[in-house]
């Protein structure tokens, strides 16, 4: 087998009129970026129906905006990633932003409520090296951002579903309620009733497939805040299933603890 | 002609790799200068908001570290937590384990070897590219894919940040009928993972081989995943625990992953080369016959030549998935209880990309009182380096756009994850002024 890749490949010019997407990455996993690779059955489909014309994690031919969708991952965290969500904000008209990290600041906020300079010693035996921000930030903190997509990890087929429904110009089928319904749909005996197992599933919009109740754990709230959470009432039953104030401030401080209803639970906890 | 002149070799977004980095080379006249793995994806503290948090967050909170290998992270803490505690796991869960690390490799192996890696050998910008020319190779590889994630599926509930893994065992452990309906898609994995190797073989790779000193995990009775002593081409033998007394990291400017470095001997190579070098004749029949087909045999010591012991992994992954669900019979519980005290356990495993270092001092409340990770591209960075710099130097008569794109292919034989080492890349080639 025999080719000249001696060269970088010359990329084709898009001969018709295909959607541009570009696909940004701030602090973050890779995780959500990876669900546009993970979904093995369709990806061939969707080039075929896209022009994926940003994308670095999957491809070496990087073309300038601007882009008629920008799927955003990752938190910002320093100051340059600041300057360069505007930038990419700019070359996108339509701005969507995928995961925890991007729509809540992702485990990385956990620094907000520390200091952040004592974290880098920990981690770095030259501090003076690193440059951070204080605090980690959802992506519209910073831009405006017209639909978030929720998940620690994002579910792919609810990508696919928004890749789709963006470009035909309709809402997307994505709903808003909690992990219960999903539960209920797949008539999971409640863990939390039936065994007194600590679950944020009450509080915690769907779209995991309520899997963690159905692997016999509680519900860690990976997929953010529901629309309406009552926190209040979700940390009383967690008293009322023994648990201390501390846990469940760790309960709330997870993978969304920046988003703003997770963010004021906590807080309550600890006053 | 160009004896004193100064060139730089740039990239400044490396493509085809998992984060963010920059490649930066310095050439004056024939010499490589200065060579500069950049990693300027942000740290993200993992090691510093571990401290306070329970033991059972570990697997959870470290998967997240990589979207690409969170099974690696799980494995590493759950195995360092439960030596800490001096908890040992059932026979069966030491067996799933075992399987869910096959579905992490077939999955990250074949997004690599196919649709990160390959483009560079046959000259395209990506697997979509790829596949308008060689469309069955693409579809052969996204089914091999799913089925890794099929596997990592069941096991885990999906496929990024699986949610099953616990300290003692499993939340929930499938049935053996669940398994055993994995039995006919991996009898067509395993096959295709053979093709893989002859296919892979076939590529044309560069002159260059190194002298390495390989790391990787050695067991007695097995390929390695999640057991074994630490063991090097150069005499290192040492249990986990005394991982910190022979590695060190260092922290230098240009990067915002740590270094690591065997104390005394400088840089070492972790991963798919390591582990195929050191452990050859631990692979399956199958692995090592369909290895041996294409002449390939350790010591394997040119790194763009990875792609096929890729490969030979695949075979190897696929061939102890099926062994795995022949054997299983479910355990008595899906997890052994374990109790609280004080102590420090540490763990390594064998990640896709290579050895993964965990270490947690425990509390007797079950907290995290201190948390060190050495993720396998921080300990390839300072080889990545050595090698670029050996690299480049072949490369000096070459045009500034060829070299680079060349050296950029070089950084993928690695399979680097930067999302992993930051706490990790970006290529500049420097050549001083060029008119002479």
């Amino acid at each position: 087998m025999s080719s000249d890749a001696k060269h970088k490949p010359r990329v084709d010019k898009p001969t018709i009129d295909k959607p541009r997407i570009g696909v940004f990455k701030f602090a973050s996993c890779d995780g959500c970026q990876l669900s546009l690779l993970d979904a093995e059955d369709e990806m061939l489909a969707v080039a075929g129906a896209v022009e994926i014309a940003y994308f670095p994690e999957a491809s070496s031919a990087m073309l300038k905006g601007p882009y008629d969708m920008g799927l955003v991952e990752g938190s910002v965290t320093t100051y340059h990633d600041a300057q360069r969500i505007q930038e990419v904000r700019r070359q996108c008209k339509t701005l969507i932003t995928i995961g925890a990290c991007a729509t809540a600041g992702g485990i990385q906020a956990l620094r907000n409520w520390k200091d952040v300079d004592e974290f880098i010693r920990v981690v770095y035996a030259t501090p003076q090296f690193i440059s951070t921000l204080k605090l980690s930030t959802p992506i519209a903190e910073h831009v405006p951002v017209d639909f978030e997509l929720r998940g620690c990890p994002i579910n792919k087929h609810q990508l696919l579903e928004l890749i789709t429904a963006t470009l035909a110009g309709r809402k997307p089928n994505i709903p808003s309620y909690s992990v219960c319904i999903e539960c209920k749909r797949k008539a999971n005996v409640c863990i939390a009733v039936a065994r007194g197992i600590p679950c944020l599933g009450p509080v915690t919009q769907a779209g995991c497939g309520a899997l963690c109740p159905s692997y016999d754990r509680g519900c860690y709230g990976c997929y953010g805040p529901m629309e309406s959470p009552n926190t209040t009432s979700m940390s009383s039953q967690f008293r009322i299933l023994g648990q201390a104030d501390s846990q469940i401030v760790r309960a709330f401080r997870g993978f969304n603890a920046w988003a703003w209803q997770f963010r004021k639970a906590s807080e309550e906890c600890e006053r | 002609m160009t004896g004193r002149a100064t060139r730089t070799i740039h990239v400044d977004t490396l493509a085809r790799v998992e984060g963010e980095g920059a490649l930066y080379i310095k050439l004056v006249g024939e010499r490589v200068a200065d060579v500069k793995l950049k990693i300027y994806e942000p740290p993200r503290f993992f090691e510093a908001f571990l401290r306070g948090r329970h033991l059972s967050e570990a697997a959870d909170i470290t998967s997240r570290i990589c979207g690409i290998c969170p099974i690696a992270y799980q494995m590493s803490a759950v195995h360092a937590i439960e030596r800490a505690l001096g908890v040992h796991i059932s026979p069966a869960v030491r067996l799933l384990r075992r399987l869910f690390y096959c579905g992490e490799w077939i999955e990250s192996h074949t997004l690599h070897v196919y649709m990160l890696h390959a483009p560079d050998f046959l000259g395209y910008a990506d697997a979509i590219a790829m596949a308008k020319d060689h469309r069955a190779v693409v579809e052969k590889a996204l089914r091999l894919k799913k089925i890794g994630n099929r596997i990592v599926q069941l096991l885990g509930g999906r496929e990024i940040h699986p949610i099953s893994a616990a300290v003692g065992g499993f939340y929930k452990v499938p049935t053996k009928r669940q398994l055993r309906e994995l039995e006919s898609d991996l009898e067509w994995a395993l096959a295709a993972s053979i093709e893989s190797v002859k296919w892979t073989a076939s590529l044309e790779f560069p002159a260059f081989e190194q002298d390495y000193e390989f790391v990787a995990l050695r067991h007695p009775d097995e390929y390695p995943f999640n057991e074994g002593r630490l063991v090097s081409n150069r005499g290192l033998d040492i249990d986990a625990s005394e991982y910190e007394d022979h590695f060190a990291e260092q922290h230098v400017k240009h990067s915002n992953a740590l270094q690591s470095v065997i104390r005394g001997r400088g840089s070492y190579l972790v991963g798919p080369l390591a582990r195929f070098n050191l452990n050859f004749d631990k692979l399956p029949e199958a692995a090592r016959q369909a290895a041996v087909d294409v002449s390939l045999r350790p010591p394997v010591k040119n790194v763009f030549r990875s792609i096929v012991v890729r490969a030979v992994e695949l075979v190897f992954a696929c061939a102890e998935a099926l062994r795995v669900i022949r054997e299983y019979e479910p355990p008595a519980a899906p997890r052994v209880e374990v109790h609280n005290r004080i102590g420090v356990g540490q763990a390594i495993t064998e990640a896709p990309r290579g050895i993964l270092y965990h270490r947690y001092a425990l509390d007797d409340k079950g907290m995290i009182v201190t948390a060190k990770i050495v993720p396998p591209t921080s300990q390839n960075q300072k080889r990545i380096e050595d090698d670029l710099r050996e690299y480049a130097a072949q490369l000096v008569a070459w045009p500034v756009e060829e070299a680079t794109w060349k050296c950029e292919q070089a950084i993928r034989s690695y399979d680097p994850c930067i999302s992993c080492a930051t706490h990790f890349l970006k290529l500049t080639v420097d050549h001083e002024g060029s008119s002479d």
